[in-house]
């Protein structure tokens, strides 16, 4: 009796969530990747149906990849691809040269204070994105705080056009996705032990010589975790591109969202969103990989 | 690591934590903006937020976004701590890697991507947008959050404890109940209130996957902020913000406490 | 007829024939992938006893005990406790508690609940597990930590909660997996005689698995030295220390020289080896042994004998070499004595008397010698 209580309660724990993923999860991507080979369509939804079961040996020879084909013809949608990767590429490495030394400072800290400045980098994760993007519009704007600043100081005379480029866009990535870069990089160093460095410095090693040959290593697996945390989900960032970036910036986020709810065309949305995915196929096989690693390292 | 703090290593931790917290300041000191300026100075006044109440715009989706996180914080929580159970204790499974790859793969999934594909699954299958496609997607993505924090937990949970329980005579299931779900509660709790505070703050997924009459607060904000900001959108902002600072540090300080008073029982042991 | 060792034993079940084992482990194997932790072994374990399970890390030990408590299945082989086999029955349904080498205290419960947990799960009345829990707080001696929770107790003290929780529920038999390992010295000696005596108080039979000899040898009643998986001997301390069956276990208890070398005359209780390096040595033994057969010859540091003059007595063995090294450990020394042919053999003596009239230095010749009957012979 409890054999069969036992076996029951093993199958649920593992086949609930599993359903449930491969009910919200696995299915609407194999939906979206569906609705990117038809048509488009005026009417509600957007497009025709490939598959709904009438002759469907009839429908499979009208999928089309029109959409994908349109994807190419168009500059807008690779410029978006380009531009986005190199965009989220660029503020992941500023992440890093911001991140890491408040990473390593904080590991660095007296161990006294170390979870109060834990609690404090995570507290503004806690508190909203869309709010915090949205202070950074006051500070970033012509008449916004920052230039406001500047100009009292007399440090320029015409305020400094920041809003809608892409510098706008590399701050706020960086200050929304700070705390996942941090995070791991401290636990990383936090794990270190510093007898370490001491061992290197008696064999002759300078301050920082030590740091590049010790402590920066050591501390790569943090640093790779902290990079993809940022650089895949910044690639097909939309609120920031939006609300910081103006009509200047090309990000293919924005791009999505406007053929989706300016154009209403679901199809070529769809096949953006594909197209994005195989993009970041690879970044993302390669964090769980190094996701793996580490829990096995863990044990 | 050792306690010797340079002075650049304080200073660069200085320097994180005013780029981290300086906008919201600023964000909370222009709540009290007498004009209707949001960058310019003219004065001390409470009454954005008074006109904040009066909102019913901004109150509605208030209300409708406390209930849609609630609920999906809840069953995120269930379902992500079943995941994590799944994945700590089932070495063996068919379609293991699958499962391992969907668990992790929302954590870094741009959001487009997901609200776009569940919006069309609902369209799919002809379910209605509203309050329950936004809450069954926000529990869809806070899930593998919980998963994961659940499952960190559960990898340093010495499993004598159990073995112990059922050397004693507890089934299994008792086991569980009595034994590892009250250790581990911790990180459950944590991980609903990760899963809260996602859902509270998520625009993307809740613009793709909502619909009539269930707008949501950030849905609200945002179009605000399109068309043109005045400090009201600030306090409420500084108002999100105060919520959920006072429940992190007030949870914070507990586990101080808990802490501090562990410590000094461990030492009085010692003393015998 | 002479014994060995050199205390008198009343108690020794595994002499009677007729006597029937309460653990009978038989032919039993366990693997795990390809690697094999317990290789076809059988054991009996009778009422009463303080059995102990020996051997190195990876030797199969807490395998077994895991087997016995019921966290592991054998691959191959029977497991029957009190004739019942318990192949497929689930560890708490089995009538054996565990004592953890970790203690597994529940960090969320009391002391009390803590070793009430056992008797809730048997649907004890509630003033029954009160009386129990209290009593067995007075057994290991921690009247007034009953509402104390884990982390505010020393190392020690938890020990004795794990104790008190796993015989709570008055298992036939107790398991305990290294049991001293976090003792420091003083509270190990202390808690040796603890466990014996509460052993004898309850009549239970107790299994411990350890690596430490000293636990062994002084609780145990009968001693199984287990190596990659399988049962190397099974005797009790005295017989363990005095009478090895092989090189291997006489190398692991304690400390031994051994010589190696060939039978030249056997017969009428008597043996010549010749062993290498020119020693001739003279044994004592109710065995005969073919000539030329290869034979080693081991003995216990305390049983050699040091002289600066060569022993005169008839039939005794004498070697002569040189003091290579000395350890002074206060109740004995231990010297080093380099022998002809380069070998290195040890001689404990006790310090009896606080100063000697001679003694011994580094690079001193001196005699070694030992009597006929004082070291064991061992065929491998």
């Amino acid at each position: 009796m409890n054999r069969l209580f036992l076996a029951v309660f093993n199958r649920l724990t593992i086949g609930v969530p599993y359903l449930w993923l491969i009910i919200f999860f696995l299915v609407p991507f194999a939906i979206v990747f569906k609705i990117s080979l038809s048509e488009t369509a005026i009417q509600m939804p957007p497009y025709n149906p490939v598959f709904d079961g009438v002759d469907t040996a009839e429908k499979l020879k009208s999928l089309s990849i029109a959409n994908y084909t349109f994807l190419t013809e168009d500059p807008l949608y690779y410029r978006s691809y380009l531009s986005s990767i190199s965009t989220a590429g660029i503020a992941t490495f500023l992440a890093l040269l911001i991140g890491f030394p408040l990473a390593y400072g904080m590991a660095r800290a007296p161990s006294t204070l170390r979870p109060t400045l834990l609690m404090l980098v995570i507290l503004p994760f806690w508190t909203s994105f869309l709010i915090r993007v949205y202070a950074w519009i006051g500070i970033l704007k012509p008449e916004g705080l920052l230039n406001q600043l500047l100009i009292g100081l007399n440090i320029i005379d015409t305020p400094l056009q920041i809003m809608n480029t892409y510098y706008a866009v590399y701050i706020g990535i960086v200050y929304s996705y700070l705390p996942f870069m941090v995070l791991p990089i401290y636990s990383a160093l936090e794990k270190m032990d510093y007898s370490l460095i001491e061992a290197a410095q008696d064999l002759g090693c300078t301050p920082t010589k030590a740091f590049w040959k010790i402590t920066f290593p050591l501390a790569m697996p943090g640093i790779i975790a902290g990079c993809f945390l940022v650089f895949i989900p910044a690639t097909g960032e939309f609120v920031i591109p939006d609300l910081l970036g103006g009509s200047s910036t090309l990000m293919i986020g924005k791009t999505l969202w406007n053929e989706f709810f300016s154009n209403r065309d679901w199809p070529v949305s769809s096949a953006v969103a594909v197209i994005l995915l195989m993009l970041l196929v690879i970044p993302i096989m390669l964090f769980q990989n190094a996701q793996a690693k580490a829990q096995e390292a863990g044990k | 690591m050792n306690t010797s703090w340079s002075r650049f290593n304080v200073s660069s931790v200085i320097f994180g934590f005013a780029f981290l917290y300086l906008p919201i300041l600023l964000l909370v000191i222009f709540s009290f903006n007498e004009s209707k300026l949001v960058t310019v100075w003219g004065g001390f006044s409470t009454k954005w937020y008074a006109s904040l109440f009066k909102n019913q715009g901004l109150m509605d989706a208030a209300w409708v976004t406390i209930r849609v996180a609630l609920l999906s914080a809840t069953m995120a929580t269930v379902l992500g701590t079943l995941g994590a159970l799944a994945l700590t204790r089932y070495t063996r499974f068919r379609g293991r890697i699958l499962f391992s790859g969907m668990i992790y793969a929302p954590l870094v999934m741009p959001e487009v991507i997901t609200g776009l594909s569940l919006l069309l699954l609902f369209v799919a299958v002809g379910f209605d947008r509203g309050f329950w496609t936004v809450t069954l997607a926000h529990t869809t993505l806070t899930m593998c959050f919980v998963a994961v924090v659940v499952q960190s937990r559960l990898i340093t949970f010495d499993r004598s404890l159990e073995e112990a329980a059922m050397d004693l005579g507890a089934t299994p299931f008792k086991t569980f109940l009595y034994i590892t779900l009250p250790v581990i509660l911790p990180a459950v709790i944590s991980g609903w209130m990760l899963a809260f505070t996602l859902s509270l703050d998520d625009l993307v997924i809740a613009s793709f996957t909502s619909g009539p009459g269930a707008t949501t607060l950030p849905m609200k904000i945002y179009s605000q902020v399109r068309l043109g900001v005045t400090p009201e959108i600030n306090a409420v902002c500084t108002l999100m913000i105060a919520f959920v600072a006072v429940g992190v540090i007030l949870t914070a300080l507990l586990n101080r406490r808990r802490e501090v008073q562990r410590v000094q029982d461990e030492q009085a042991a010692l003393r015998g | 007829m002479k014994s060995l060792g050199n205390i008198r034993r009343s108690f020794a079940p595994w002499t009677d024939p007729a006597a029937k084992p309460y653990i009978a482990i038989e032919n039993v194997t366990k693997v795990f992938g390809d690697f094999t932790a317990v290789d076809d072994l059988s054991l009996h374990i009778f009422q009463r006893e303080f059995f102990a399970l020996l051997g190195a890390s990876g030797c199969g030990k807490s395998t077994l005990l895991r087997m016995l408590a019921g966290f592991e299945n054998p691959t191959k082989g029977k497991i029957s406790l009190d004739g019942q086999d318990m192949a497929g029955i689930p560890p708490y349904k089995r009538p054996v508690n565990m004592m953890f080498q970790s203690y597994a205290l529940f960090p969320h419960m009391s002391v009390e609940n803590n070793i009430a947990f056992g008797l809730k799960q048997d649907g004890m009345a509630k003033s029954e597990i009160d009386d129990r829990v209290q009593s067995m707080l007075k057994l290991v001696k921690l009247d007034t930590f009953g509402k104390r929770k884990p982390h505010q107790l020393s190392g020690g003290q938890r020990q004795r909660v794990a104790l008190a929780r796993s015989i709570a529920k008055r298992p036939k038999v107790l398991l305990l997996d290294e049991p001293l390992g976090a003792l420091d010295k003083k509270l190990r000696e202390e808690t040796q005689f603890e466990l014996m005596d509460l052993q004898m108080e309850l009549g239970l039979t107790f299994v411990v698995v350890t690596h430490d000899q000293e636990d062994a040898m002084t609780m145990a009643d009968r001693i199984a030295i287990l190596d990659k998986g399988r049962v190397m001997q099974v005797a009790t301390p005295a017989d363990v220390y005095e009478a090895p069956n092989s090189r291997f276990v006489a190398d692991f208890i304690g400390n031994v020289s051994t010589f190696e070398g060939k039978v030249e005359k056997s017969g009428g209780g008597k043996l010549e080896i010749s062993a290498n390096d020119g020693f001739a040595i003279n044994a004592d033994t109710n065995e005969t042994y073919e000539k030329g057969s290869s034979i080693w010859f081991a003995i216990r540091p305390e049983k050699l004998k040091l002289s600066k003059k060569k022993p005169t007595q008839s039939g005794t063995n004498a070697m002569e070499g040189e003091i290579w090294d000395i350890a002074y450990l206060g109740d004995m020394t231990v010297f080093h004595v380099k022998l002809p042919g380069d070998k290195v053999i040890k001689i404990s003596q006790m310090n009896a008397s606080r100063a000697v009239d001679e003694p011994l230095g580094w690079d001193d010749k001196v005699w070694v010698s030992f009597a006929p009957d004082a070291g064991i012979l061992l065929k491998g």
